[in-house]
């Protein structure tokens, strides 16, 4: 556990300095770069020589930045006139929202099929693995694209745009949460098909267990252990989608903030964005990496 | 497509049951006929009476329109052990399951008559199936650590069965698990009961299974193939708690594919073939005067001390080993790499020596200082139950592992301790035969590019040299072209010798060679073996579990304990006169025929 608590932090790290050496090796005066397409004005250059320690040397101005994000001081958006910290602070809610509701609708969403489906008629099987191959195939702001117009435009059910209300998140998380479970479906029903063809299944049916009893006591936890391994890739899905999901329904978040800033070429922010999808990716492997040792007590805890 | 056809028919949730359910149709007097040549039914017929647990007649379980149990009949009483013996697939195993309801998914059963405790199971429902389950009989597998679910606990697995059935009221679950496990001999019940399988050795976690098998009180138990992956001191005492679940009046059906692991246990037995039984009767009678062509075989293909210097397959005497050395070394390291060690190689000579060889793996030391010399056209066995050190010795001789200390000499000159540069030019001299060739081969390759591939000669004479080869070992030029998954497991270990023998090497490194093989598939290696070694006098390092095989091949024998030699000498004296407490336990816990 001490090992895993180091890879993160080496990991952190290494997002923090990435970043740094890329606002270096970008082409221009570092200065020029920090204010993007900010006010220019003599007293702002003096403010952010002072803020990053230019005027010192390069070893201190980078242990020194290091320092600041270790306290949590992640800068100041000379764009927005505002601190970093204070921007990310207000749109994460949002974000949080969308992918929390988006990752819970993709895992139910594959429970739900896998369950359905594993072992099931060939028509049954074969359907919801073409639904699970579109739902992968076809990229989430098309998804996000197709239900807006069926279900706002047409139907007038959701709204198009904003993030009022729990109404506003039910499509984004759909767009966002659709390819999530065609894999995870596909990844669940092939564990589940194994397990129940295991000996212990043999043994369990045996004992005058129902198949349902078999699948929930048994199969199921065989089948999230694969399903688990997907969890990196799981969370870099929700991360980038945020960003097309949000323009898409025009919503608030971290998404829009992420895309205005590269846009708007205000590297404080993007920077901030960089560091911020490090400790979440970090803190969920982390996280998963404790849910597998205590599905599977053969890993050595 | 293919792929969901298959894993359609593979699985089959809502089918299973269904499947598996007794169709109930009444099978016509127009199927006696059909039945003629079997030998069935008559004693059967004859020994069901009130008492029988479970009275069959006329079995028949067919999968996609192929029958794989042809009219079985069978009959187990209360506190009776009927042990079905026969080979992989003769339909004993599809015979034992169909007794619960579950002969597999897509499974088609009939029967002319199918009554377990006296009540017609023919279009039961599933949940009827499901009450019988446990409670009528109990099932106990090969290999607890597949059988139980790996990721439950001990306590877990055998309160579900409890649950099931509600033996217990749900407080007293804990305290019943505990009176199991100490009811099937596991020490320490709880601390064992927080435990998971594979935190168990092989003998306790077949305990638990037992365990969760008789936890309803089941009357009968069906027992398939229980202790085949285990050791023969382990099978022994697991063949003893059975026994003693016998001797208190449950009734035992057991499955096997060794005549003599049933031997010890069995009252009747029935010996399936081609999913017919071809001979039925008391077990002594069926041992000692067999009546039936098939059983006799059965009965001479299993190895022992009897059946040395004969084929196992007929019994006929088997060629006079020789010692005629083909070239000791390849041609091309006639440039000596090694260091040569006392002098220049003879013939005859000691082809593969090892000198206090040790090697741990952490703080386990899983070789400690063992010893042994090899000579040409000699075959040395190594017996020793799992974790004795025995394949770790293999490897360390084959080079794929540089002992800690100590060292090896192949020809007579050093082999441990060299860079794999020098000894490259050498490694043709010792091959390997392992326990599932499939594992080494690649599975795009053919038949005929497996064998071809270790062999340096020009493509023309490459080809010419691995058909050669396969007709040396009894496959026909025709499997050339196929691919190692379409053969069975007997023709994948010919082709296995095949390859090992290509570049003509002067040791075989034989690690359970014939372990995963049938008793009669692994009399027609054993002759091979046997039969190469003759003419090309090739020395063999023979690793086994199975002392009769071992007995039936070796010149000298090593007996391997925890990492060390306890016992070595002839096969005859070690076998017949064992010095070392060790060896006798083994020697004396070996099934024996009759």
């Amino acid at each position: 556990m001490i090992k895993r608590l180091g890879t993160g932090l080496a990991v952190l790290w290494a997002a923090a300095t990435s970043s740094y050496v890329a606002l270096l090796l970008a082409p221009g005066d570092t200065i020029d770069i920090l204010i993007g397409n900010g006010v220019d004005t003599p007293e702002i250059r003096a403010k952010i020589v002072a803020e990053w320690g230019l005027d010192r040397p390069e070893v201190v101005q980078y242990l020194s930045y290091l320092w600041r994000l270790l306290h949590g001081d992640f800068g100041r958006s000379y764009q927005l006139q505002r601190g970093v910290g204070e921007i990310l602070a207000t749109q994460v809610g949002p974000t949080l929202q969308l992918t929390l509701a988006a990752a819970a609708t993709g895992v139910s969403l594959a429970v739900i099929i896998a369950l359905a489906t594993a072992g099931r008629g060939r028509w049954l099987r074969g359907t919801a693995s073409a639904v699970e191959l579109v739902s992968v195939s076809v990229p989430p702001f098309l998804i996000g694209i197709v239900l807006l117009s069926v279900f706002s435009f047409t139907f007038g059910w959701f709204p198009v745009s904003g993030a009022s209300g729990p109404q506003a998140l039910v499509l984004p998380a759909l767009a966002l949460g659709l390819p999530i479970a065609g894999v995870l479906g596909q990844v669940l029903r092939g564990g589940l098909e194994r397990a129940l063809e295991q000996p212990f299944a043999v043994t369990a049916r045996a004992r005058g267990l129902t198949e349902r009893a078999l699948v929930a006591r048994h199969a199921l936890r065989h089948a999230l252990i694969p399903a688990v391994t997907l969890a990196g890739w799981f969370t870099g899905t929700l991360l980038g989608g945020t960003v097309i999901t949000e323009a898409l329904f025009g919503r608030p978040g971290l998404g829009q903030v992420a895309m205005q800033a590269v846009t708007g070429r205000d590297m404080p922010v993007v920077m901030a964005v960089v560091l911020l999808s490090a400790v979440v990716y970090v803190a969920i492997s982390t996280l998963l990496d404790l849910a597998y040792r205590a599905i599977d007590p053969r890993i050595g805890g | 497509m293919t792929t969901f056809r298959e894993e359609h028919t593979g699985t089959g949730l809502s089918e299973r049951e269904v499947g598996t359910s007794l169709s109930g149709r009444d099978v016509g007097a127009g199927l006696g006929g059909r039945d003629a040549g079997s030998v069935r039914a008559v004693v059967s017929d004859a020994v069901a009476s009130d008492a029988a647990l479970v009275s069959v007649a006329d079995l028949r379980v067919s999968f996609g329109g192929t029958e794989v149990v042809r009219g079985v009949s069978l009959s187990v009483a209360a506190g009776e052990c009927v042990a079905i013996v026969g080979e992989s697939g003769s339909g004993k195993s599809v015979t034992a399951r169909s007794l619960l309801g579950l002969a597999g998914p897509g499974s088609r059963v009939d029967a002319r008559s199918f009554d377990l405790s006296g009540r017609d199971v023919r279009g039961f429902r599933p949940a009827e199936w499901r009450r019988l389950r446990g409670r009528f009989a109990g099932l106990v597998l090969q290999d607890a650590l597949v059988s139980l679910d790996p990721l439950r606990t001990v306590a877990a697995e055998i309160g579900e069965v409890l649950a099931v059935h509600q033996v217990v009221p749900r407080v007293r679950r804990p305290e019943r698990v505990l009176e199991l496990l100490d009811a099937v001999g596991v020490p320490d019940p709880a601390a064992r009961a927080r435990q998971h399988p594979h935190q168990l050795s092989g003998g306790l976690r077949q305990r638990v299974l037992i365990a969760s098998a008789i936890a309803a009180e089941p009357k009968l138990i069906i027992a398939d193939e229980p202790t085949t992956a285990l050791d023969v001191t382990v099978q022994a005492q697991i063949l003893r708690l059975l026994a003693e679940r016998k001797a208190a009046g449950t009734a035992l059906l057991l499955i096997s594919h060794d005549l003599a692991v049933v031997a010890s246990i069995a009252d009747r037995i029935l010996v399936m073939k081609d999913g017919r039984v071809v001979e039925e009767g008391p077990a002594r009678s069926v041992l000692a005067s067999p009546a039936h062509d098939y059983t006799r075989s059965l009965l001479a293909a299993v190895p022992s001390a009897a059946s040395r210097g004969t084929r196992l397959s007929d019994g006929t005497p088997l060629p006079r080993r020789t010692l005629r050395s083909s070239e000791p070394f390849p041609d091309r390291a006639s440039t000596p790499s090694g260091p040569l060690l006392g002098g220049e190689p003879s013939l005859s000579a000691q082809v593969l020596a090892a000198t206090a060889l040790s090697m741990s793996y952490g703080p386990r030391r899983v070789v400690d200082d063992v010893s042994f010399t090899l000579h040409e056209g000699e075959t040395l066995g190594i017996v020793g139950e799992s974790g004795s050190g025995k394949t770790t010795v293999a490897r360390l001789v084959l080079g794929l592992l540089e002992p800690e200390a100590g060292q090896v000499t192949l020809h007579q000159r050093q082999w441990s301790g060299l860079p794999e540069r020098e000894r490259r030019p050498m490694r043709q001299r010792i091959q390997l035969i392992s326990q599932n060739p499939l594992d080494s081969f690649d599975p795009r390759h053919t038949v005929g590019r497996l064998v071809a591939e270790p062999l340096a000669l020009p493509r023309r004479e490459r080809r010419a040299r691995a058909l050669d080869l396969l007709e040396r070992v009894g496959l026909p030029a025709a499997y050339a072209t196929r691919h190692p998954r379409e053969l069975s497991g007997g023709q994948r270990q010919r082709v296995a010798i095949a390859r090992a023998l290509a570049p003509r090497p002067g040791v075989l490194v034989c690690d359970e060679p014939v372990s995963a093989l049938d008793v009669s598939i692994q009399a027609q290696v054993l002759d091979l073996l046997a039969e190469i070694q003759a003419e090309y006098g090739t020395a063999m390092l023979f690793i086994s579990h199975d002392l009769g095989v071992v007995h039936h091949v070796s010149d000298r024998v090593l007996v391997m304990k925890d990492g060390r030699v306890v016992e070595e000498g002839e096969v005859e004296q070690v076998f017949q006169q064992p010095r070392h407490p060790y060896t006798r336990a083994l020697v004396d816990a070996v099934p024996r025929l009759g």
